[in-house]
């Protein structure tokens, strides 16, 4: 299904509405799918929305973490950080059909808004590693601080931030010319980077730090800072890692770790609204395309919390494998 | 011939014109970063402890905690090219006899304000005393003694390591969780083993375990391992170990490396050892791999083919901070260092799952323990249900209301 890939790189209401008709002509809209990292069990549970459950369980390699479709949701890679390698699953066979030369330890890694391109956070080289994705080769890297993590690309993929946990900082680096044009410092240990979908806004999330700060894209200026206080908690649980933006940039999403809550903050005024209890560490999220449902990944307690987006509450919880770490989510 | 020397000829200037391109290159990279480059110059001080283990695998490695602080001051580095910030380390291996004032003094003259110290207390005390007038701001990476933290506490002085406190105090929340919480305690008969032993006696006292009895393990003398010791330990220690009243767990604190990690498994009653051997508190075990300390792991052992001990987990910490209030302040300003460290604003991320910051009534790093067995770790203190008011850290160690430290400018 190219089309939708074209609908979301165009970014063209005419080509959504052509292609909700067509949905509408063909019949019900399929289920999503969801596919979740399990870092211990070395495996990617496979979860069926409309059933909210798991329907199968994917064997892949050592301690997978980051986790993403390709933009036509032919294949789900992963990376397995203690094999070196971020492996290809084909979602027809659900069997693992490639290795991309990821460079050692992946852990997180974006794809171009086209889909073209990988750039893979390589934790124990302080280095960022650019593939093909089409020649499934590598095509270079760029250096970066001690420990990257968190990768975010702008909606134009002109611009790719990697976050780097032990030199604290969010490098912003020109996708053309793969070089770093600038440095932004924030708190300690930033995990996770994203865009707002207009491309005003970086949000990078401090674990050890946290805090979230949000960033001038343009200006590469930290503008202001997120804090989080639960009454009863004490502040050292409070890890912000993942961070969701719905599309409208209205509302965000902040994964708490330990915490076991999901901070939903106004992500105009940048004040936080809501604490949501979900499972044991919670760690990644990742909404269903039409943002009704945010899935969590907690770690500790095996499971995938289901937010309803609308009403803010948590609805379900689904069982996974051990550990589970990342979500991504079919567009279809 | 001719041809052997045209070749010759051509690869010296390719040589010639590699090096040159090389030179310029460097140049140009050193003339970017000598822009307004901050430089940062770390001295690490320490004195030879030549320190005997039973254990072989145990023997600390000769560069033991200097190759943490080297570590952290590449990654500092690191960090430094993006903020115009250059960092150095100067190793000072003080010999038998050599002053610590001396070295101070020499650090001073090579422009040097920031010291990580791995030194005895008394010559860090005398370290501390000669940095004063010059606003030197020392790291305790290695002495774990409480009075450094308490009476004999100084203002210019920072203690990554953990006090004894603070490690007895992990290991005794653990033991009490555990329901454990009969002690037999026997104590080695050199001094650091009786500091030890106070700590864990203290700690009994704070979280309810009773020391049903205390034994002394006197220091006969003569070597830790030899060819078939094997066969005296097995008959000594379940002697050693007979006619204790009931108790749960054997508690050692033998700092010395004298006996306890011949207890395991040859105890007369068959209990758990913990303390100096069994089940050890520290700061860092090389099989650590919680919260991204694998990342750690791995980077230490690719750079210096050794595991990595509590000594340079704590002498990397030392440097991490300074590389945190320096990239922060954009400033080597001892005082301003300092001012940071003690603030709020210090968050620092050393691979113990939650921030780490400095208490400012003894300036102890506050850190969580974790209690390994030499091949996993099998908790992390402090203990769910071990409460405080400001922070769960600082049920380890000497809180505020019981501190004896006076800090002094």
């Amino acid at each position: 299904m190219n089309l939708f890939w074209t609908v979301r790189t165009n970014n063209h209401r005419a080509s959504v509405l052509t292609f909700g008709i067509i949905i509408c002509l063909i019949g019900p809209a399929k289920a999503f799918t969801a596919y979740v990292s399990n870092e211990k069990s070395n495996t990617v549970s496979v979860i069926d929305i409309d059933r909210m459950e798991t329907i199968k369980t994917i064997k892949v390699g050592q301690r997978p973490r980051g986790i993403e479709l390709t933009k036509d949701d032919r294949y789900c890679l992963v990376a397995v950080g203690d094999d070196d390698t971020i492996q290809v699953i084909d979602t027809k066979s659900g069997e693992v059909i490639a290795n991309l030369p990821s460079g050692p330890d992946p852990e997180l890694f974006i794809l171009s808004p086209n889909g073209k391109i990988l750039y893979v956070a390589n934790e124990n080289d302080n280095t960022v590693t650019i593939i093909d994705m089409e020649r499934r080769a590598r095509l270079g890297e760029v250096q970066v601080g001690v420990e990257p993590e968190g990768m975010g690309i702008s909606p134009d993929g002109k611009i790719l931030v990697n976050t780097s946990e032990t030199t604290n900082m969010a490098h912003f680096i020109d996708t053309d010319a793969r070089k770093i044009i600038a440095n932004v410092l924030v708190d300690s240990r930033p995990r996770f980077a994203a865009f707002k979908s207009d491309g005003s806004e970086l949000w990078v999330s401090s674990e050890v730090g946290g805090t979230v700060s949000i960033i001038d894209p343009v200006r590469h200026q930290v503008t202001k800072k997120i804090n989080f206080a639960i009454p009863g908690l004490r502040s050292e649980a409070i890890q912000p890692v993942g961070i969701n933006i719905t599309k409208d940039g209205k509302t965000g999403f902040v994964a708490l770790g330990p915490a076991n809550r999901v901070a939903v903050i106004d992500a105009t005024t940048h004040e936080v609204k809501k604490y949501l209890l979900v499972g044991q560490r919670v760690w990644h999220m990742s909404f269903t395309p039409d943002e009704k449902y945010l899935l969590t990944t907690n770690g500790l307690s095996n499971d995938v919390s289901v937010i309803d987006v609308a009403s803010l509450k948590v609805i379900k919880s689904i069982q996974v494998g051990e550990l589970p770490w990342g979500v991504t989510i079919t567009k279809q | 011939m001719n041809k052997i020397k045209g070749d010759l000829a051509g690869s010296t200037a390719l040589i010639r014109f590699a090096v040159l391109v090389l030179v310029i290159v460097l140049g140009l990279d050193l003339a970017a970063r000598a822009q307004d480059t901050l430089d940062i110059k770390i001295g690490y001080l320490r004195r030879a402890q030549h320190q005997e283990t039973i254990s072989l695998v145990q023997m600390p490695p000769p560069d033991n905690g200097l190759a943490g602080a080297q570590m952290a001051t590449k990654d500092n580095d690191t960090t430094g090219r993006f903020l115009n910030q250059r960092y150095s380390l100067v190793d000072l291996h003080l010999k038998a006899g050599d002053d610590p004032a001396t070295a101070v003094a020499e650090l001073a003259r090579q422009g040097i304000s920031l010291i990580v110290a791995d030194l005895p207390a008394d010559d860090l005390l005398k370290a501390a005393e000669a940095g004063k007038a010059g606003r030197i701001l020392f790291f305790n990476a290695a002495a774990t003694d409480d009075r450094l933290r308490q009476k004999d506490c100084r203002a210019n002085v920072i203690h990554t390591a953990p006090s004894r406190a603070m490690l007895a105090d992990g290991l005794a929340q653990y033991l009490v969780w555990k329901r454990w919480v009969r002690w037999f305690l026997v104590v080695g008969s050199h001094e650091r083993d009786k500091l030890f032993a106070a700590a864990l006696i203290r700690a009994a006292n704070r979280f309810g375990a009773k020391i049903v009895q205390e034994r002394e393990f006197k220091d006969t003398g003569g070597a830790r391992r030899t060819d078939s010791g094997v066969v005296q330990v097995q008959q000594q220690m379940p002697v050693f170990t007979q006619e204790a009243p009931s108790y749960d767990v054997l508690v050692a604190a033998d700092e010395s490396e004298v006996f306890a990690n011949n207890l395991p498994y040859r105890t007369w009653d068959p209990r758990p050892v913990a303390g100096s051997a069994g089940l050890v508190p520290t700061s860092w075990d090389a099989s650590n791999s919680l919260w991204g300390g694998i990342q750690m792991q791995d980077r230490f052992i690719a750079q210096f083919k050794r595991l990595m001990t509590p000594l340079d987990m704590q002498a990397w910490t030392a440097v991490r901070m300074i590389g945190e209030a320096a990239s922060r302040q954009n400033s080597a300003d001892p005082n301003k260092i300092l001012d940071f460290l003690k603030g709020p604003e210090l968050a620092l991320g050393a691979f113990k799952g939650q921030k780490l910051t400095l208490r400012d009534w003894d300036l102890q790093l506050r850190q969580p323990i974790l209690l390994a067995d030499g091949r996993t770790i099998v908790s992390v203190s402090p203990q769910q249900g071990f409460l405080h008011q400001f922070s769960e850290l600082d049920t380890l160690g000497y809180d505020r209301p019981e501190t004896q430290c006076k800090l002094q400018k």
